[in-house]
């Protein structure tokens, strides 16, 4: 693969490749929920659709084993970064480029069953990730280990603490040992004994050359956990670079003064 | 930890038939859709005493209740119309809960196909399996009421497994068309209800064909594909004869034909569900 991009930072090779990125949405005002209002629109002639452009001309190459943040205001296209990486989406326009496995942390109520208990959630939650039977049973105790949850395993999800749930989550997705971990708003769970776990598990993922890309609101936790941060705003990359440059100018443009009215 | 596996490459750029690429998805995860089959039939069951039990006495009751009310105005000429109703309701009942299941399923799984990426066909194809599980055990309480009414069962029961996956193969075909529609727009599920109860109507399910009107019936057999799905199914247990040649050569066609135009409409629309859902 030849690349005409620039080396990173740290003359490491890229994991991901953003090409100049597009990504478009039919907007809601004019969205045709029922079968029954298209039927009726199409009679009349009246299909219109807006367009609503989430990610504009994104270029952006993440490396291996690099903590990269992601920051931005709501809306500025965090997310639909995040799902093109996990290739939940294509891209209207431009190309992306993985290599490796990737994992979304998944956050709770997305890939657990309420109604099944710790354990077969293990096991579902390792299926929607691609394990097989034989291959969560050799991860099962170590997760429950980590996840502190022994007692409960049993039990059904419904009845977990949101933390408890949190944590098993988090036990789940890093234990299958993906090459690029996504992390969307996720490290605010959980007590102060479990986040502190939790950040050692991601520096021992590290270690092992996994990249993690993280989205987060909170400035401290960007500043802590990653070096380089890529700023987003509507849908275009405002600012990438060392997270001591670009977290205060994000700072910056957003005190009170500066954020438009829409915010 | 070594990494022995091949390191995969997702490019955006490079796209095979999504068709294809989709088969290929679901055989490497194979076991995400034996999961979810487990998950189905676990929660259905886990919070009732009666639990797999009630598998087994929801088509008994109903059946109860047509064989009473029924069997004086259709079942006069139908010897065993008990066996009748009940291998016709098993049939049905696998057809509409599996298309149903599918679009539910889809619709709850919205939520997940935005965050990670699997095979979207899983919950059309864990819906289809979870409704074999359900035809299967439902086969238990027919063969009891064929022995207690005296319907004799033949050899030719051995034959049951065509009939089965041709009922299997032309449910995840429309179950696959539904769910799409149903992505698309909202009241499809809904409508798709109503469809289903005209449709379970005008099959023969509580009744034999040979009660409706000649000219009527031509019609119905004709443009109706479950007509020869329950027929052929009912063949080997409920008539215990081998199926024809002709009846069987239909329904493989009808059941290849639906899978592939549902394959081939949900593939081509499957990558913009995360738009939608």
């Amino acid at each position: 693969m030849n690349s005409t991009f620039p080396s990173g930072p740290y003359n490491e090779e890229p994991v991901v490749r953003l090409e100049n990125v597009g990504v478009r949405y039919r907007i809601a005002s004019e969205r045709v929920a029922t079968f029954k209002e298209y039927l009726i629109r199409r009679f009349q002639g009246k299909i219109a659709l807006g367009d609503f452009w989430a990610l504009r001309k994104v270029d952006l190459q993440i490396f291996k084993g690099e903590t990269i943040g992601l920051i931005g205001p709501n809306g500025a296209g965090k997310s639909t970064m995040l799902k093109l990486i996990a290739r939940v989406m294509r891209p209207t326009r431009g190309r992306v480029w993985v290599k490796g496995v990737v994992a979304p942390l998944l956050e709770f109520g997305a890939g657990f069953h309420p109604d099944l208990t710790g354990r077969e959630n293990i096991f579902l939650n390792g299926a929607l990730l691609g394990f097989t039977n034989d291959e969560m049973q050799e991860k099962y105790d170590r997760i429950v280990d980590f996840a502190e949850l022994w007692e409960f395993i049993d039990v059904p999800v419904r009845n977990y603490s949101s933390g408890m749930a949190a944590r098993l989550g988090f036990a789940v997705a890093t234990d299958i040992d993906p090459d690029i971990l996504i992390l969307d708003e996720v490290l605010s769970v959980g007590d102060e004994a479990f986040q502190r776990k939790s950040l050692a598990k991601m520096e021992e993922f590290r270690d092992h050359g996994a990249t993690i890309i993280l989205v987060s609101h909170n400035m401290e936790t960007i500043l802590e956990m990653c070096r380089r941060a890529v700023w987003l705003d509507h849908g275009q990359i405002r600012m990438v670079g060392n997270t001591d440059q670009v977290v205060p100018a994000y700072q910056e443009d957003q005190t009170p003064e500066n954020v438009p009215e829409n915010q | 930890m070594e990494k022995a596996k091949a390191i995969p490459i997702y490019d955006s750029a490079r796209q095979g038939s999504p068709a294809i690429e989709e088969m290929r998805a679901v055989i490497d995860y194979r076991y995400l859709i034996v999961q979810l089959v487990r998950r189905d039939i676990l929660t259905r069951y886990k919070r009732s005493a009666l639990g797999v039990a009630w598998t087994m006495l929801n088509p008994l009751g109903t059946m109860l209740i047509l064989t009473i009310v029924f069997s004086q105005a259709f079942g006069g000429s139908q010897k065993g119309y008990a066996a009748y109703v009940l291998s016709g309701l098993i049939a049905w009942n696998f057809f509409a809960q599996s298309t149903n299941a599918a679009t539910l399923h889809l619709v709850w799984g919205g939520s997940l196909l935005k965050k990670i990426y699997i095979p979207r066909t899983s919950f059309a194809i864990s819906a289809t399996g979870t409704g074999l599980i359900n035809l299967l055990l439902s086969l238990i309480p027919l063969v009891l009421v064929m022995l207690i009414i005296r319907v004799p069962i033949r050899w030719t029961i051995v034959l049951l497994p065509i009939p089965i996956l041709f009922l299997a193969m032309f449910a995840l075909g429309v179950g696959l068309i539904v769910s799409t529609m149903a992505i698309y727009y909202a009241d499809i599920a809904e409508m798709y209800q109503i469809l289903l109860t005209a449709w379970m109507y005008l099959s023969p399910v509580i009744y034999s064909p040979e009660i409706l009107p000649e000219a009527f019936r031509y019609w119905i057999v004709l443009l109706n594909p479950m007509f020869y799905l329950i027929e052929l199914f009912r063949m080997p247990i409920y008539y215990g004869q081998v199926p024809g040649i002709d009846l069987l050569l239909i329904s493989a066609g009808i059941a290849t034909f639906t899978l592939f135009a549902g394959w081939m409409f949900f593939t081509s629309k499957s990558d913009e569900f995360a738009y939608r859902v």
